[in-house]
């Protein structure tokens, strides 16, 4: 049987013991950051206009040497794709090496070695479109990430820590761009980010800066004056694989439904 | 060479950064730890619910179980590119990700079955301790028997009949507690492949449910192989040296026991192996029925480039053959050894299925990825990740079973309940 007492000692005890834990509140960094600076004023976004795209590979030839992804591995941060639709309905497409060298031949790889020739009075369209991370608004890389070493920069750009991913690959695997890839020299997760060294300092990508035709431009959504987020905020534009509602920030003018 | 590149060969409109990035070794992890979850469910199918007739492989059943959960996250370390930063997942799980609830998972079913093969064992710790105790000229090996047994007493020394009641009760708590926490163990390993909506083939909610099923049809399984395995060994034993196991007296009474075991054992069986293959056809027929935009390449990989690998192998050796074999009357040992070891090749092949078949079409869905094991190993990588790697992990269970055997018997020890 408890005494009065006793009741009274458990509960002060209890009390007691409760009292400092709730001095352990979970602290979110997000939160803080944004109750000293305000949200940020910058958030990237890329415009990319198809008509302008030649398919010089010149902008993956800049973007390899810029971040160091070895020129040879047959991996990118950004690849163009080459598209041939035929007047019978038939769509080819290809990206040999990612467009590196640009595309120098009529014929489309069609892997394993083998090449497709098609007549130019067959073809009822044909175009190219540079592909990118989207560095999207709700990006599923971000959210499968086990240790949380891929994360969202508060300008909107995906981020990743080569000192703390563990290589399992799921964001790659969560990646519906397939933007992803292992850099072949640092064995983690690895992506194109805007060339986040250049951008945070100023300057233009490097393969915007590498584009001859101006097919490739970076702005800030944020700025109405900026002339990028004019054309996405009043010109017709389109996103990739918008079903999967990821709400990627790479704009493209010229956008076709055969696009993947 | 790019991570990947060695084992993938790219067919038509594939994007640069597109492999077969998960390879055989995340076909490893959802059979394993499967096989981990179904040896448990077969275990507490006695503890929980009372099936006396699983009684017998019960006992047998929780110590493979455990056995296998050390082998179940080796396939995910070897996988990763960074194994010695695995850890991290512990450190700083971002529990977003369905990966991240591992440790926090797998530790705490660990500490389940832990505690439960304690409680199932105290007695044979205490007993055994005692023993060694009073043993004069102990010898070198006792000695070591003697400090691990104390050990494992953890100091309690109480086998009163009052406190093996005690015990019992505290089985029976924790099987049960075990149950949904083994289902969450894999179901979860299914919710990695179900939740990734880039994935035409692996995004449907079904997916941990159907890892479930064939989860414990696997388990189930391999724990009646492994069982018969045993019980050969030992009539072997038995008939060349007699009376030695207390037990079992003679060879024809074990054969009796063994037969019945697989039989009641059979019948649970095919109880999931129905749930599951039923669940793996509504999955299929619906996205044949809804054929979304994914549709025209998903059926041709699955009627196509992997017909094989599923309609053939997986669900008609591993699925359909083993059902009749099971439904003829008369269930002989022999029929049931080909049997289980065809489920058990079923299931992997649907685990195989899902992973490789998941990376067989790109994203673009105008493209191909032909995974090609890599067997001869020629650097660390393809070792790892090849064909020794995956045979190694499916033998690191049975040599740890042995292990096991030696600290928790599971056959000689008469049981205190």
């Amino acid at each position: 049987m408890i005494t009065r007492r006793e009741l009274l000692k458990y509960a002060v005890g209890v009390a007691g013991l409760a009292a400092p834990l709730t001095a352990l509140e979970m602290i979110n960094p997000k939160k803080l950051l944004a109750g000293k600076s305000g949200p940020s004023k910058v958030r990237w976004v890329f415009l990319v206009d198809t008509y302008k795209c030649v398919g010089c590979g010149l902008c993956v030839k800049a973007c390899k040497n810029e971040n160091e992804i070895p020129y040879d591995a047959n991996v990118t941060r950004t690849w163009v794709e080459r598209y041939v639709l035929t007047k019978d309905g038939k769509l080819f497409a290809d990206t040999p090496k990612g467009a590196r060298d640009g595309f120098t031949t009529n014929k489309i790889d069609l892997g394993l070695g083998k090449y497709q020739d098609i007549k130019k009075e067959d073809i009822r369209k044909a175009f190219f479109v540079p592909k990118l991370c989207n560095q999207c608004e709700n990006p599923p890389c971000v959210q499968v990430c086990p240790v949380g070493a891929t994360y969202q920069a508060p300008d909107g750009v995906v981020l990743v820590d080569r000192t703390w991913c563990i290589g399992c690959g799921y964001c790659i695997m969560a990646c519906p761009y397939g933007a992803r890839f292992f850099h072949p020299k640092y064995h983690t997760a690895e992506k194109c980010n805007f060339c986040y060294h250049r951008i945070s300092k100023g300057m233009q990508t490097a393969c915007v800066e590498a584009c001859p035709f101006g097919a490739r431009r970076i702005g800030n959504i944020k700025d109405p004056n900026d002339p990028v987020a004019r054309i996405i905020m009043t010109e017709r534009v389109g996103i990739l694989k918008s079903e999967y509602g990821t709400k990627p920030q790479v704009y493209y003018i010229g956008l076709d439904e055969e696009v993947r | 060479m790019v991570h990947g590149e060695v084992w993938t060969l790219k067919e038509l409109f594939v994007t640069p950064n597109e492999y077969i990035y998960w390879g055989i070794q995340i076909v490893m992890y959802p059979f394993m730890t499967g096989l981990v979850a179904g040896a448990f469910v077969l275990s507490s199918l006695y503890h929980v619910f009372g099936i006396k007739e699983l009684k017998d492989i019960a006992r047998f059943a929780l110590v493979f179980s455990f056995a296998l959960l050390f082998a179940a996250p080796v396939p995910i370390i070897l996988h990763l590119q960074h194994p010695f930063r695995g850890i991290n997942v512990m450190m700083t799980p971002h529990f977003t990700s369905a990966i991240a609830a591992f440790g926090i998972v797998f530790f705490s079913y660990g500490a389940i079955v832990a505690s439960e093969l304690w409680f199932l064992y105290r007695k044979h710790f205490v007993e055994t301790a005692q023993a060694l105790r009073e043993k004069q000229d102990k010898s070198r090996f006792e000695w070591i028997g003697y400090f691990i047994f104390c050990t494992l007493t953890l100091g309690v020394y109480d086998i009163s009949e009052g406190a093996l009641k005690r015990d019992e009760k505290a089985i029976k708590v924790l099987a049960g507690f075990g149950i949904p926490v083994a289902c969450f163990l894999h179901g979860y390993a299914g919710f990695i492949f179900g939740s990734v909506k880039a994935n035409a083939l692996w995004m449907t909610p079904l997916m941990p449910v159907i890892f479930i099923m064939s989860a414990v049809v696997s388990g189930i399984a391999l724990c009646m192989l492994t069982y018969i395995v045993t019980m050969e060994l030992r009539k072997m034993f038995v008939s060349r040296q007699k009376a030695q196991y207390a037990g079992y007296q003679s060879k024809e009474k074990i054969k009796s026991v063994e037969i019945h075991v697989i039989q009641m054992t059979a019948k649970y069986l095919l109880f999931f192996l129905i749930l599951a293959i039923s669940l793996e056809l509504l999955d299929l027929i619906f996205r044949g029925y809804t054929a979304v935009k994914s549709w025209d390449v998903l059926r041709s990989v699955i009627y196509g480039r992997d017909f094989t690998d599923i309609f053939i192998l997986q669900y008609g050796l591993g699925n359909l053959v083993p059902f009749i074999l099971f439904l003829l009357p008369k269930l002989t040992l022999r029929r049931t050894v080909v049997g289980v070891i065809l489920v058990l090749f079923g299931v992997f092949m649907m685990r195989y299925n899902v992973v490789i078949g998941g990376q067989a079409f790109s994203l673009t869905f105008a493209g191909y990825m032909h995974y090609h094991m890599p067997i001869i190993p020629h650097d660390i990588e393809t070792l790892k990740e090849g064909f020794f790697g995956a045979v190694g992990i499916f033998i690191m269970p049975f040599v740890l079973f042995w292990v096991f055997s030696k600290i928790f018997p599971i056959f000689n020890y008469k049981e205190s309940h």
